[in-house]
């Protein structure tokens, strides 16, 4: 589904990505995890379509398509869904407004048919409740004034609603109590299927208990220096990033 | 159609002679002498130049050089009236329109064209006892010109529904036209309505539209207030809207200014009574070459009075906007609570603004604060929206509106808001003809 090959992007003078590759395919769930700066969002943004970053060398293929060719609109529409580390305030645009705006243009983009309003709603009521979404925050500006949490329950719900295949976390976890973790899990869980597939940025196991991963990979300095399975999320968490220090002071791991 | 400013001033002194001789035997005396007086004060002022502080931004100078002739009578264009424009005045090039004007009115009101005699004695006591023309140009053309216009009486403790309309259509001719709309709005104590004004024009050419509005709440009157301009671009709109309010009196005034080339709205109150409170809600919206202004000044003349003002503009192409806000508070004016807002938002790098708050405080138990913004759309969250596949313009329009829609949500009488609404996004379509007027 998605191939990112050698992807390197700098803002600036500053290189961020020195050479990422990666390969998810429908079905999978990835998860990258990695220090602060490591450049775990950019990668994020870029798959998104964010211009701030410019990419120098590599290429991102999606679905056969040259993906960093494509507007941001157009990735959407491809189905390339990014939940944001920092969700941003709109403030004067109602939630649902937002999202019925959202999923109408995906629609006809797809060539669907738009939904009417009362349809809209029922296909809210039932992505809500899994979520905790209350009537307040429908109809409340998007993001304006909400919590951490509800900021993140808000983009898997939106993730719910316009169901993309490629589907990508960026720290949804953190911020969460326990009770807003378990649920936004569950949120995420519904929508993996063998047609969908994931990538879940994070800096903790604790999610990861309950969004099993297929595979883990480590981002250092931005690169992926060390890709495993669930277990290395596990290791990763007993013996900190310092670990990994010292494992490539010592020769152990090599950019993949 | 350029004249030299001698030709021009000729122009305005025929119109004014000829107005003199029109209204001499039917006028009352004091209306004759308020004009012969306003005519003298246009002539020892004249136009504005830059070098007024109070028009700095503002440069009248093409306007001072055509040579404009007063409106000649017109057929209204066909289907421009609002269908919920019910209880409505309607003026076509500064004349009244009985055939287009309702016959009756809601209980407790008294409305009709200033030259009708049923109307004539409030308009012989009040009419120019609120709008001061010496130091205001434009007013004192006015007050020295004006044909016609609307009278609006609301009686004491009269609570009424239906929002009364005057709308005055603008239809320009083949050379420059001026007109000088006038509105004396009079609402007894106790009493509640709403008042809108509706600046249109239908066809091409030059035209000038200077208007002068009077409103007076007496005490505990409840009174909203709409002006809406949305001339065309070949339009110079300049107005005044003075109100005047007496103890307890309210006033909730939307000042939404769309059309015109070049547009110069001021807008004051004087709150002349104690726990008089008094609301300024503008939404300025200009694109291609047009220029906007608003100047606002409250005056606080009593203690205990309270106002608050919410300007917004957004200013797209070339456009230039000038926010002006005085707040005075009169020695004495203790407990004066006053809190001024202006936002700006900028939507092409050639677009520019000027704002400034202009505070005269002459009390010292009082509340006065003011704040102004000018800002680009954020990227960030144009980019949110389209990775929920909005496309850019789209998430632009509707970040535009989110900016602007809460002065519109201020308004209260529905069908209004609603239309300016659908109005507002109309301008706002980067593919439709933003910046044109009507
Ligand atoms: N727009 C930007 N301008 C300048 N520097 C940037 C920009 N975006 C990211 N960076 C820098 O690039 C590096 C990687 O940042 P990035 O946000 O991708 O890291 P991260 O792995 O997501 O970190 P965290 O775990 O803290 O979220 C950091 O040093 C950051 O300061
Ligand atoms: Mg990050």
């Amino acid at each position: 589904m998605l191939e990112v090959r050698n992807l390197k992007a700098k803002v600036g003078d500053k290189e961020i990505l020195k050479g990422i590759d990666l390969a998810v395919h429908a079905g999978e769930v990835h998860a990258i995890m990695g220090p602060n700066g490591s450049g775990k969002s950019t990668l994020a943004q870029i798959l998104a379509g964010r211009d701030v970053y410019e990419v120098t060398e590599g290429e991102v293929v999606f679905e056969g398509r040259n993906l960093l060719e494509m507007s941001p609109e157009e990735r959407a529409t491809a189905g390339v869904f990014l939940a944001f580390q920092y969700p941003v305030e709109i403030p004067g645009v109602s939630n649902m407004y937002f999202l019925r705006a959202a999923l109408n243009t995906l629609r006809k983009a797809r060539g669907l048919e738009e939904l009417d309003a009362m349809d809209f709603m029922q296909l809210v009521n039932e992505k809500r409740k899994l979520l905790g979404i209350d009537d307040a925050m429908l109809t409340r500006s998007v993001n304006e004034g909400f919590s951490g949490g509800e900021k993140k329950r808000n983009e898997i719900f939106q993730m719910a609603v316009l169901e993309p295949k490629l589907c990508i976390l960026d720290e949804t976890d953190s911020g969460l109590d326990i009770d807003a973790l378990k649920a936004v899990a569950a949120g995420v869980n519904a929508m993996r299927s063998p047609e969908r597939a994931m990538i879940i940025v994070t800096h903790y196991q604790r999610l990861l208990n309950y969004i099993v991963p297929d595979f883990v990979h480590v981002m250092y300095q931005g690169r992926i220096v060390l890709s495993g399975d669930k277990e290395l999320a596990l290791k990763l968490e007993e013996h900190g990033y310092a670990w990994l220090d010292e494992a490539l002071e010592r020769g152990e791991l090599v950019a993949v | 159609m350029a004249a030299s400013v001698k030709e021009a001033q000729d122009l305005w002194l025929d119109a004014f002679l000829e107005a003199e001789q029109r209204w001499r035997d039917t006028e009352p005396a004091r209306l004759r002498k308020l004009r012969a007086e306003a005519w003298d004060r246009f002539r020892s002022l004249g136009f504005p130049t830059t070098k007024h502080e109070e028009w700095k931004y503002t440069n009248v100078a093409p306007l001072a050089r055509t040579a404009f002739r007063t409106a000649e009578p017109a057929e209204p264009a066909a289907g421009v009236l609002p269908d919920s424009a019910v209880a409505r005045l309607v003026f076509v090039n500064g004349r009244f329109e009985e055939r287009l004007s309702s016959a009756s009115w809601p209980a407790g009101v008294r409305a009709g064209s200033l030259r009708d005699l049923s109307l004539r004695a409030v308009v012989e006591e009040r009419l120019g006892c609120y709008a001061r023309f010496d130091q205001h140009p434009f007013v004192a053309l006015n007050t020295a010109l004006f044909e016609d216009g609307a009278v609006v009486e609301i009686a004491r403790g009269a609570v009424v529904e239906q929002p009364l309309w005057i709308i005055h259509l603008a239809v320009p001719s083949g050379q420059p036209s001026a007109c000088h709309p006038r509105v004396l709005v009079a609402a007894g104590e106790q009493s509640q309505a709403s008042v809108i004004e509706l600046y249109l024009s239908a066809g091409q050419g030059i035209f000038f539209t200077n208007a002068v509005t009077e409103l007076a709440a007496a005490q505990d009157a409840i009174i909203e207030h709409y002006r809406i301009q949305q001339e065309a671009l070949s339009a110079y709109h300049v107005a005044t809207v003075q109100y005047h309010q007496g103890r307890g009196a309210s006033i909730l005034s939307h000042n939404v200014a769309f059309g015109a080339g070049l547009a110069r709205n001021d807008v004051n109150s004087v709150l002349d009574g104690e726990g008089a409170e008094c609301i300024l809600n503008g939404l300025y919206v200009a694109g291609g070459e047009q220029l906007v202004d608003n100047h606002t000044a409250l005056d606080h003349a009593q203690p205990h009075t309270s106002s608050r003002e919410f300007y917004k503009g957004v200013l797209d192409g070339k456009a230039t906007g000038v926010f002006n806000g005085k707040i005075m508070v009169r020695p004495g004016a203790q407990k004066t609570d006053a809190i001024q807002s202006n936002k700006n938002l900028l939507l092409s790098p050639e677009a520019s603004i000027n704002t400034k708050p202009q505070l005269e405080i002459y009390a010292d138990d009082v509340r006065c604060t003011h704040g102004a913004t000018v800002g680009q759309l954020d990227e960030e969250a144009i980019f949110y929206f389209r990775t929920r596949g909005i496309p850019r313009d789209t998430a632009r329009e509707l970040l535009t509106f989110a900016f602007a829609a809460d002065v519109l949500g201020r308004m209260k009488v529905e069908p209004v808001r609603e239309q300016l609404e659908r109005e507002l996004f109309r301008r706002l379509r980067p593919s439709g003809n933003r910046g044109e007027g009507a």
